[in-house]
């Protein structure tokens, strides 16, 4: 089972990560959490996460998510989700975390929609 | 639906994430092989995931001297997969509910949560040591 990928690009000063893959514990969690740690120490607060070619997420990916989540607001930076598959929709509704995230299925809007 | 014969599948894994991915692998196999439609093998496959990482995580904590137990069985009503663990024992009673405002944004204690809500029935049985969880999806609708 192949674990997750991740391509970085800056659009108008919003870095997006375009993900591919499976966020699961193990591997896929951490490199999702070195990402975002890494974008957040070197000053990039505006973070969207396309998660468009993520083929699966389990219970460890969606702690991830949460957690990359928090610790981008704690440190006065936001993190916005992008292009969520069927499944990952789903996930998110079932937990109650759909309406905690800010997401968006339109790349231009969502670079729009940080505060900058 | 298939499935007019009873049929078993039982391994012994190391407390491992190789283990994990088999125990989900296997449960996609055996449910798609039931005839359940691919939400169902999702829901399937994830829920057997999550009490595998269970398993492997916070019951044998990776010890390599633990092992758990995985079993798929098919029988004419159901779909039946017992994972069991040797750790120090799982009282469901005591987990937070992962979706009480406190516990939203929590960045762990999602996964018994998730396998309630994609199966028909789980059960839990303590064992000395460890801890046994039995999911249940019924091949028909009650």
């Amino acid at each position: 089972m192949s674990s997750v990928k991740i391509s970085t690009r800056q659009v108008d000063g919003v870095t997006i990560l375009d993900m591919s893959g499976r966020i699961t514990l193990g591997e896929g969690s951490v490199q999702l959490r070195d990402a975002v740690r890494d974008l957040l120490a070197k000053g990039q607060k505006h973070i969207l996460l396309n998660l468009g070619d993520v083929t699966y997420i389990d219970s460890s990916g969606i702690g991830e998510l949460v957690s990359a989540f928090t610790t981008a607001k704690n440190q006065g930076g936001e993190l916005k989700l992008l292009n969520l598959t069927r499944k990952v929709h789903d996930l998110l509704q079932i937990t109650k975390l759909y309406t905690v995230f800010d997401v968006k299925d339109d790349e231009a809007s969502a670079i729009g929609a940080f505060k900058k | 639906m298939t499935g007019s014969k009873a049929s078993r599948i039982t391994y012994t894994l190391d407390s491992s994430l190789d283990s994990v991915n088999r125990v989900e692998q296997t449960a996609e196999q055996v449910a798609q092989k039931a005839g359940f439609d691919d939400d169902e093998v999702f829901r399937v496959s994830m829920a057997a995931r999550e009490a595998a990482v269970n398993a492997v995580l916070h019951g044998n904590a990776y010890s390599p001297d633990k092992r758990i137990t995985a079993s798929f069985e098919t029988t004419p009503k159901s779909l039946v997969i017992r994972i069991a663990d040797q750790g120090p024992g799982l009282d469901p009673a005591t987990l937070p509910d992962p979706l009480a405002p406190d516990n939203l944004l929590r960045g762990s204690g999602r996964g018994i949560f998730l396998i309630r809500s994609f199966m028909d029935e789980v059960e839990f049985r303590m064992l000395n040591p460890g801890t046994e969880l039995t999911l249940i999806k019924h091949l028909v609708s009650a």
